[in-house]
């Protein structure tokens, strides 16, 4: 096990190690909210963080396991391609912004805008999101075992959601669908990888209505 | 019979008027602003005389290298002319045409830029110095593409559509392009105006740490402005840590946007370029902090005025398409049934591009093949940079970088005014003296 | 575009930390905010009789001549301290009024702040440079706010850093964008409201203060401002007990708070909040866009 303590070792220092040819385990302490901590790791690796972070913790991650023992800042998980990231505490905005694959887990809430831009990754929030989650999210899986602020897949393409508490007001686009099978199953996988005891029969299902496809004038109050 | 045409109400504005009570939907174009605007046509060189000597051709040496990047980047980039290739998208143009634009740029040591839809293997391949745009879209952003690039150029904007995102209709999402930005297929694309993860300088520059961080300080941050605030935009881009600005003026090109977009906002490039060298002078960073300058440039005189104004680069876009076959007078039925004749195309949003540049289609790509599309390319760079140099040389410049403002007049009052530089035949400029 | 900080004591026994504490929030915001820095800080209040100035020269000042003036003018025995570029006055509040008097006859002056506990300093350059200025890690007191600012369309100078006061013991600090206000500013300037500066920050405080002025709480001077203030924005609003917290509908400006037994704290990012004592135990949230938050009453 290799240790970086961030009170007295560089963010470089450790970005630069994870990048490259980095150890199979990492232990990052005394993460103090400080931004970028396990940027750009391309390897299938452990890595375990002490404290909040801040800002893009464990950005365009591929192939490790990174785990916040804490919360997470604006952007956890931006752009990962895969692996998994797990945040143990809250989530602010933006979490998984824009990833690809993947699997993000936030045991606590998530704020706003979780899943925005989304291509891909799978997110399981075992609390609350905040409004416009699922913004433009295009393919992946948002799971929202909490309550989802207003305008829940705002702009939606081909991501599904899954609810288990309350929605606010709904998004552009975005409707209830109903539950089928193979979302059930889906639904038990992605909250058995997370761990997460819910019942998949108390989720449902939002999706895209598709009408903001190609534009129609008589959607123009969508905009 | 007299037929009197109203300056109000002229046959294009009835027709537009025309379309929207039909279709009731704004229009949607290609290709930068028509409308007649102040730009470098409006100033003159100075050449040599009597108190200035100018320069033989051949062997007295006109250098126009540059380097881009100098203030942060372990690498930074190294071109052999200071005209670069702006980003368009692979969506927006076809493969032979990226291909086209990979080659020539290699030839002539300068570098192009992908664009709102990702990096293809054709580019990165064709291309020896590629620059990698970081969109609010985020199509086909990847860490392994960000990695092999030789710089990063994070957007906020575009002179086409300063404020808007991309756009790209449905008969241009093929199998391939849907594949790489992770769209369903035959849609029209909506895209975001705001980056996903920041808004403001302020979150920008932890973005740019991020970015530092993942390549290891390896590359050169650029950022991209649609040319508006412009003093405070190119502070901003300082102070959020780019080791490159890059301002594109309205008469920047786009494959779609809103016409209304196009026309109508964003300033021309002539007065953003001054704006912009001055802020960066305020901040001690003029040829610090390198700023590419981009909107509208056609020709060596274009180029070797935005140098002269304080630019260490410009980029084409629009000019670099033109010279693989935009607009040329071939096919012209397949211009007529787009209701457009060559010289005045600007369908490029329909992806039925009669000369192979702006579509996804076979049958039309097959008409643009690279080698011709980069030996265009090429010949044109060329006579960008001889007409430079041939500019250069005579004011006495042995680097086309030691242009400077003080080399140029003005012809009208409002070039004097937004260039800063003296009507002809008088020492005013408007607004300084 | 900037870094917020706030911290409110809960514990009273611990306001002689203030001022450290307010010293390491402020310049870990120093990338956010390299232009300027400026603080609210709360503290040795006085009685009603009397009301405590904070005075701004940009170049060496008299000060000395500036008290002797204000002695006969009221014909009281007037005290003042030297804080770097500003110069504390307490003066008198009975009668004689000296804000009114220092405005009219010494326009060289900027007044900063005006309140019974209410102080701001404000300065251009680096917060460690402010810090170090100010001896900001000696103040004690109950509450304060801080600023880092990066100027984004008006310019870098004393007068256009934050805090901005909006009346008796009341400021604002801001971390955002605002689009509209050019012609609130003219608008605030038609009903009487003294705004200075291009800044768009001032507008939002001037805007509070005329809704205070008429009337208004301050809660619903802030559910107002959802309506009228058009842009991005994080408001961190000081109070002569406590502070409020506000974010606009769309909240892309961010924020953070963290309360214990001992402090509430507020910032734009947590590292900020992570140099506090106590910050292992505390509850850490993030502030609900177009939600007044208010802590210590008006």
């Amino acid at each position: 096990m290799t240790t970086f303590d961030l009170d007295n070792d560089s963010l470089r220092d450790l970005n630069g190690r994870l990048h490259g040819d980095p150890p199979a385990k990492v232990k990052v302490t005394n993460a103090g909210g400080r931004h970028s901590v396990a940027v750009g790791v391309d390897a299938d690796i452990e890595i375990s963080i002490d404290g909040h972070v801040g800002y893009y913790c464990a950005g365009m991650n591929k192939q490790a396991t990174i785990r916040v023992n804490g919360n997470a800042g604006p952007g956890v998980a931006e752009n990962m391609m895969s692996g998994v990231v797990d945040v143990s505490g809250n989530a602010s905005q933006y979490a998984g912004a824009s990833a690809h694959g993947g699997t993000l887990i936030i045991r606590g809430d998530a704020s706003s805008r979780c899943g925005i831009s989304m291509k891909g990754i799978d997110i399981v929030v075992a609390g609350d999101v905040g409004h416009l989650s699922a913004f433009m999210a295009q393919t992946g899986h948002l799971v929202i075992c909490g309550n989802a602020g207003d305008h829940l897949g705002d702009s939606l393409y081909e991501a599904i959601i899954f609810v288990r508490g309350e929605v606010g007001e709904l998004g552009a686009d975005c409707i209830e669908k109903e539950m089928r099978p193979e979302h059930y199953a889906r639904l038990e996988s992605l909250l058995g990888a997370a761990g997460l005891d819910f019942d998949p029969k108390e989720f449902k299902r939002y999706g895209s209505a598709r009408k903001l496809y190609h534009f129609n004038i008589d959607h123009a109050d969508a905009y | 019979m007299t037929l009197r045409e109203s300056a109000t109400f002229p046959a294009d504005v009835l027709a537009e008027i025309h379309r929207a009570a039909d279709q009731g939907i704004y229009d949607v174009r290609g290709f930068g602003a028509k409308r007649k605007l102040p730009s470098f046509d409006d100033l003159l060189f100075l050449g040599a005389s009597m108190s200035r000597y100018p320069l033989e051709g051949y062997r007295e040496k006109c250098a126009t290298n540059v380097t881009l990047g100098t203030r942060y980047a372990k690498k930074p980039v190294e071109l052999d002319i200071p005209i670069t290739i702006a980003g368009m998208s692979f969506g927006s143009l076809g493969a032979n045409a990226k291909e086209s634009l990979g080659r020539a740029a290699t030839l002539m040591g300068t570098s192009t830029t992908t664009g709102d839809g990702g990096m293809t293997s054709e580019e990165r391949e064709s291309s020896k110095t590629l620059v990698y745009q970081v969109l609010p879209s985020r199509y086909g952003l990847n860490p392994d593409d960000l990695r092999r690039a030789d710089a990063i150029e994070v957007v906020v904007g575009q002179g086409a559509k300063p404020g808007g995102g991309g756009m790209l209709l449905g008969q241009k999402i093929t199998e391939r392009v849907a594949g790489m930005r992770d769209l369903p297929e035959g849609i029209d694309q909506r895209s975001a105006c705001r980056h996903p993860d920041w808004t403001g300088p302020d979150d920008l520059e932890i973005k740019i740490q991020e970015l530092r961080e993942i390549t290891d300080y390896q590359l050169p941050i650029y950022i991209k402005i649609g040319a508006t605030r412009v003093t405070y935009d190119v502070t901003l881009a300082v102070k959020s840590g780019a080791d490159v600005v890059v301002l594109d003026g309205m008469q920047g090109g786009t494959a779609a946007t809103q016409d209304v977009f196009i026309e109508h906002v964003g300033i021309p490039t002539l007065p953003a370029v001054r704006l912009a060298v001055d802020a960066l002078e305020e901040l001690g960073m003029h040829r610090e902090v390198q700023l590419i300058v981009s909107g509208g440039i056609r020709n060596g005189a274009d180029a070797a005025k935005a140098l002269a104004l304080g630019a260490d680069a410009v980029s084409i876009g629009s000019a670099a398409l033109v010279a693989l076959g935009c607009n040329r007078d071939v096919y012209i039925e397949d211009y007529e049934k787009l209701g457009t004749l060559p010289g005045y195309c600007h369908h490029c949003h329909t992806g039925a591009c009669p000369v192979g540049v702006a579509t996804q289609t076979p049958e039309l790509e097959a008409r643009l093949r690279p080698e011709q599309g980069a030996q265009w390319l090429r010949n044109y760079l060329t006579t960008m940079v001889l007409e430079m140099q041939t500019l250069a040389r005579a004011c006495g410049k042995s680097h086309v970088l030691n242009l400077e403002p003080e080399d140029l007049t003005a012809l009208t009052i409002e070039a004097a005014a937004m260039a800063r530089v003296p009507l002809a035949g008088t020492t005013w400029i408007p607004g300084s003296s | 575009m900037c870094g917020i900080v706030g911290i409110y004591y809960k514990n009273k026994k611990l306001q002689g930390n203030l001022g450290a504490s307010l010293a390491a929030m402020l310049v870990e915001m120093s990338d956010r905010g390299p232009d300027s820095a400026g603080v609210a800080v709360y503290r040795d209040p006085v009685d009603s009789g009397h009301l405590k100035v904070s005075l701004f020269s940009a170049s060496e000042y008299d000060w000395e001549s500036l008290k002797s003036e204000l002695e006969s003018q009221s014909g009281q025995d007037i005290e003042y301290a030297r804080h770097a570029t500003h110069a504390l006055f307490t003066v008198p509040n009975n009668g004689f009024d000296a804000v009114a008097w220092i405005l009219a006859t010494h326009p060289e002056l900027r007044l900063m702040s005006a309140g019974s506990s209410i102080e701001i300093y404000k300065e251009k350059g680096l917060p460690q440079e402010f810090v170090r200025q100010f001896d900001l890690q000696q103040f004690s007191g109950s509450h304060a706010l801080g600023h880092t600012r990066m100027a984004t369309e008006s310019a870098v100078t004393t007068e256009h850093s934050h805090p901005f006061s909006t009346g008796l013991d009341l400021c604002l600090v801001h971390n955002g964008s605002l689009s509209n206000h050019n012609r609130l500013r003219q608008s605030l300037r038609n009903c009487g409201v003294d705004i200075r500066t291009d800044n768009d920050s001032e507008v939002a405080a001037g805007y509070l203060m005329w809704r205070l002025r008429e009337g208004d709480t301050l809660e619903q001077a802030l559910e107002r401002a959802l309506l009228d203030l058009d842009g991005f924005y994080t408001l961190a609003i000081g109070t002569k007990n406590g502070f409020a917290v506000l974010r606009d509908p769309i909240a892309c400006k961010p924020a953070i708070m963290a309360e214990t037994d001992d402090w509430v704290a507020m910032a734009s990012e947590f590292r900020a909040i992570a140099q506090l004592e106590g910050v292992e135990h505390a509850n850490v949230w993030e502030p609900a866009p177009a939600t007044v938050y208010a802590w210590g009453g008006q």
